[in-house]
């Protein structure tokens, strides 16, 4: 049995050490807005936060998640400036299919946590690991420079 | 069920009833706790509340040459319903699946405009599928849009007329006199108003108008089509609420990956079952026969587990002894050669033939020859193919990110050897479609494994069975030579089209050359061939089909004819476009293809790009244009290339003619999108086959456009003609391959005749 924090609740979850975060979030605790996209590190779908930083959690064992803290899209409008992220992207109507925007708002609000003024070679970086296959990219960096001016 | 056709109003437990009625089934969700999964039901279910249900079709309502759901709407379809509610929420069920075009919200905001309803007050919902009450529910080929304009109208306008009904014979006041407005009626002369919600129930003994009788809004009466809106499920999506197929979970539910030959055809003859089963979390492992089509269920391995992760683990273990005997040996490096090879010699036999190609050639002032090419792509949207399926009570329930449930149905019936009827499928959101999704062989694959399941199963593909087992876009070839007349003229088109067949007789599915090239390219000579080489992949439609790659062809041969005649390329297209041929023309009235549409827009899009503009050494604006999906689009883009060929992309400029624009954010969303997608493919996007099998197998060896590479400025302009509103899917994705081709011999004088860029040493800067 371990015990992992998110979202600020705690919660026991009987499976092997070796399962991704991913899919203990999804399969056993119903955090379903993470997403499965690639299982490779290669879409960002599943990006959640790790004691603050963004992770692929499609990667990361719940073995070495540890005491750190995560949180998910669904808590994530919980923070600062993940609710500023949040209304940013409704404000620019940036979805489309929206399968990549949990883990897009996910990378744009660690971006903005860790970078409150980023420019465009900034957000490049920061978003670079996130596909969107509808191709909302140029909303995504309206809305993050949108959020961003909020944050100020 | 004699009265489902009438409209009338009922609460939402009623109507979850008859739709069952209708179909005879019990559904487990209407039973079961569904605890967060409430999204599934018909909202509001048990709570007061009126709904209205309406049928609204028939060859009588098909205005201005709009099609009508023709299958259905004679079997008293139902296309749609409003429940309002007491306290002047409007619920309004959306009956196709939103896969990302924004249906969901076009479909209300059409609605709510002819109710005069307020959009703050509007819910929308998710209908399920029921062909027998909605009729068609499919989400392809740009369709829904102008297929449910006027239904979607008169079901606004007939609540409406029924609500002002129901309050001139309270206030005993002639209806005349009553206006509506943010749903709130209001008889001026006497000060009286009222809610929507007030009068409801009083409007559901109202009688139903006759959709004929009914007096739809002009444009200039519009207020809410036309505007900007979010979407409806925006805030559930940046919150990541349940939505999509892969969502589901369900009390009891077991998770399962079907794991089928990577070359396909291949047959399954044994498989490690002992070592899979003993696998941790594995609950069962199985193999299936399927039913030998591609399109419902091939031959494979299912494994059940406890979880995803214990599946996909198993799977990675999993060691199966193919028959290939009947097995893919496609090469896509074979097919290249034997296209080049074919392309030295015209067919003797013409599929098109208008005047005499030979003889133009002969008198012609200049003659061009080229040959292009582009290869197979896969569709791979983000949202892996899945589907929940419960076996009950005789009944296949399912849960399936589906743009074509009603078709699935009776496919999904024949695998369950169970009638249609006794399929009972909930539409849910789509992660994406690309034409994917129009195929259900996943949906039926999973109501295969859950015959053999004693619970509810979520199938999940993972990427890489998503990579290997698409129905991609076809490749194809096209040898071109045209003539130029000693007026600077196209005066001849002659095209050997080199594309694939399944059967030996047809083109495979998204193989065949478009009509809508045939519209578009208005050589008064012209022939066009093709060959046709075996195929054991399967194909399918794809983003835009036929069009998103042919037009790439076409187009770009178009700028090289341009260039030929000495003419501005511009005034050549107008000029090609608007040339009398009337073998060209459409023989389908309900065809809307318009050389003055298509003039217009490239008009526009080459005053808005700055066409004729002096640009640095080195940069290049170049244009290109389409009919596609009953869409009118120009496209161009301003670019510089370095002598490394990185591309800067400075802007592009979509000018698109679709009729009215309903969602103006969702328009430009999909224009903004589509030329994106569009930029992503042409550059990097590849599928190689070897040994019929698909080497490239997750995202990695498929580079997406991503965010470094995305273009700063894509402006979408709309010529919003009087025409019908037509969809906004795919239209905006054709043109724009050929338009940066244009523009990269624009800036460096050469031509890119093969896809994608990135074999030719392309790629984009940052
Ligand atoms: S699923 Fe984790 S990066 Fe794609
Ligand atoms: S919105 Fe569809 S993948 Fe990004």
């Amino acid at each position: 049995m371990l015990t992992l924090t998110i979202n600020g609740l705690s919660h026991d979850v009987d499976v092997p050490e070796d399962m991704p975060l991913l899919w203990v979030l999804r399969d056993h605790l119903n955090l379903v807005g993470t997403k499965y996209g690639c299982g490779i590190a290669q879409c960002g779908v599943c990006t959640v936060h790790v004691g603050g930083k963004p992770v692929r959690s499609c990667q990361l064992t719940i073995g070495d998640v540890g005491t750190r803290a995560v949180v998910t899209i669904e808590g994530i409008g919980s923070t600062p400036n993940g609710a500023k992220v949040q209304q940013a992207w409704m404000e620019a109507a940036v979805p489309q299919c929206g399968y990549c925007q949990a883990g897009q708002i996910m990378s744009a609000t660690a971006l903005l946590d860790s970078n409150p003024q980023p420019d465009d070679s900034d957000i490049d970086a920061a978003m670079a690991g996130n596909i969107c296959r509808c191709g909302t990219y140029i909303r995504i960096r309206r809305a993050i420079k949108n959020a961003a001016a909020k944050s100020a | 069920m004699a009265d489902t056709q009438s409209s009338f109003a009922r609460s939402d437990a009623y109507l979850s009833a008859l739709i069952r009625e209708v179909r005879s089934v019990p559904t487990a969700s209407a039973t079961v706790t569904m605890g967060r999964r409430t999204f599934f039901k018909l909202a509001g279910a048990g709570a007061a509340g009126l709904v209205l249900g309406f049928h609204l079709g028939g060859a009588a309502f098909a205005a201005d040459g709009a099609n009508v759901d023709t299958v259905d709407s004679k079997d008293q379809a139902m296309n749609a319903f409003i429940r309002i509610a007491p306290d002047n929420t409007i619920t309004i069920y959306s009956k196709c699946p939103e896969i990302g075009q924004g249906i969901k919200t076009s479909f209300g905001v059409i609605i709510a405009d002819e109710l005069d309803a307020d959009w703050n007050h509007v819910v929308m919902e998710q209908a399920d599928i029921n062909p027998k009450v909605y009729g068609s529910q499919g989400a392809g080929g740009s369709t829904s849009i102008p297929h449910a304009w006027d239904q979607l109208r008169q079901a606004g306008a007939g609540a409406k007329v029924m609500l002002i009904a129901a309050a001139a014979g309270q206030w005993a006041v002639d209806s005349s006199q009553i206006t509506a407005r943010d749903s709130i009626l209001t008889h001026a002369a006497s000060g009286r108003s009222a809610t929507y919600g007030s009068l409801a129930a009083a409007a559901a003994k109202m009688p139903v108008p006759d959709p004929r009788d009914l007096k739809l809004k002009t444009r200039t009466e519009y207020r809410l089509i036309g505007k900007r809106y979010r979407g409806v499920d925006d805030p559930k999506v940046v919150s990541g609420q349940q939505l999509f197929g892969i969502d589901v979970q369900l009390p009891g539910m077991v998770y399962a990956t079907y794991t089928k030959c990577p070359a396909a055809g291949g047959k399954v003859k044994s498989f490690n079952v002992d070592e899979i089963k003993a696998q941790r979390g594995v609950l069962d492992a199985f193999a299936v026969d399927g039913t030998g089509m591609m399109v419902e269920v091939m031959p494979g391995v299912a494994i059940i587990a406890r979880d995803t992760w214990s599946a996909f683990q198993a799977k990675n273990k999993l060691q199966v002894d193919w028959d290939l005997s009947k097995a893919s040996t496609d090469s896509t490096s074979q097919f290249s050669v034997q296209a080049s090879k074919l392309a030295t010699s015209f067919p003797q036999k013409a599929d098109d033939k208008v005047g005499d190609v030979d003889k133009s050639f002969a008198n012609a002032a200049k003659t061009v020859e080229a040959y292009y090419e582009y290869p197979f792509a896969a569709h791979v949207p983000l949202e892996p193919m899945n589907t929940t399926a419960y076996w009950h009570d005789g009944v296949m329930e399912m849960w399936v990110p589906t743009q074509q449930p009603d078709r699935g149905l009776p496919l999904i019936g024949k695998v369950a050897g169970i009638a249609p009827e006794k399929v009972v499928m909930h539409q849910t959101r789509v992660g994406g479609g690309f034409g994917r999704r129009l195929v259900n062989d996943y949906a039926c694959e999973a109501a295969a494994i859950a015959q053999k399941v004693n619970a509810p199963v979520k199938l999940q593909w993972t990427r890489e069975d998503d990579f290997a087992h698409d129905f991609y876009r076809p490749a194809g070839y096209h040898q071109f030579k045209g003539a130029i007349d000693k007026n600077g003229r196209l005066d001849a088109w002659r095209e050997h089209f080199i594309t694939f067949t399944a059967d030996g007789k047809k083109e495979a599915s998204g193989a065949n050359l478009t009509d809508n090239l045939r519209y578009s390219i208005k050589a008064p000579n012209l022939r066009r061939a093709k060959t046709m080489l075996p195929l054991r992949i399967p194909t399918g439609a794809w983003r835009a089909p036929g069009d998103n790659a042919q037009v790439f062809a076409a187009q770009s041969f178009m700028h090289e004819l341009s260039l030929a005649s000495g003419r501005d390329h511009v005034e050549f297209l107008i000029d090609a476009v608007n040339r009398d041929v009337p073998e060209l023309a459409p023989k389908d009235k309900s065809v809307n293809f318009s050389p003055k549409r298509a003039t217009d827009v490239i008009r526009m899009c080459a005053e808005k790009a700055g066409w004729g503009k002096t640009l640095p050494k080195r940069s290049g604006l170049g244009l290109a244009w389409c009919y596609s999906h009953a869409g009118h689009v120009a496209q161009a883009i301003e670019l510089s290339v370095d002598t490394n060929k990185q591309i800067k992309i400075g802007r592009i400029v979509v000018v698109l003619d679709v009729g009215p624009i309903i969602d103006m954010a969702g328009s430009e969303a999909q224009a903004q999108g589509a030329s994106t997608d569009a930029l992503s493919t042409a550059m990097g996007l590849k599928i190689n086959i070897e040994n019929g099998r698909i080497q490239e197998q997750n995202y990695n060896a498929y580079p997406i456009l991503r965010m470094p590479f995305a273009p700063m400025t894509i402006d979408a302009y709309f010529i919003q003609s009087d025409n019908p509103p037509t969809g906004m899917g795919e239209p905006a994705f054709p043109a724009l391959a050929p338009a940066l081709g244009n523009s990269i011999f624009a800036a460096t004088g050469e031509r890119v005749r093969r896809l994608p860029l990135r074999d030719l040493g392309y790629a984009l800067a940052v």
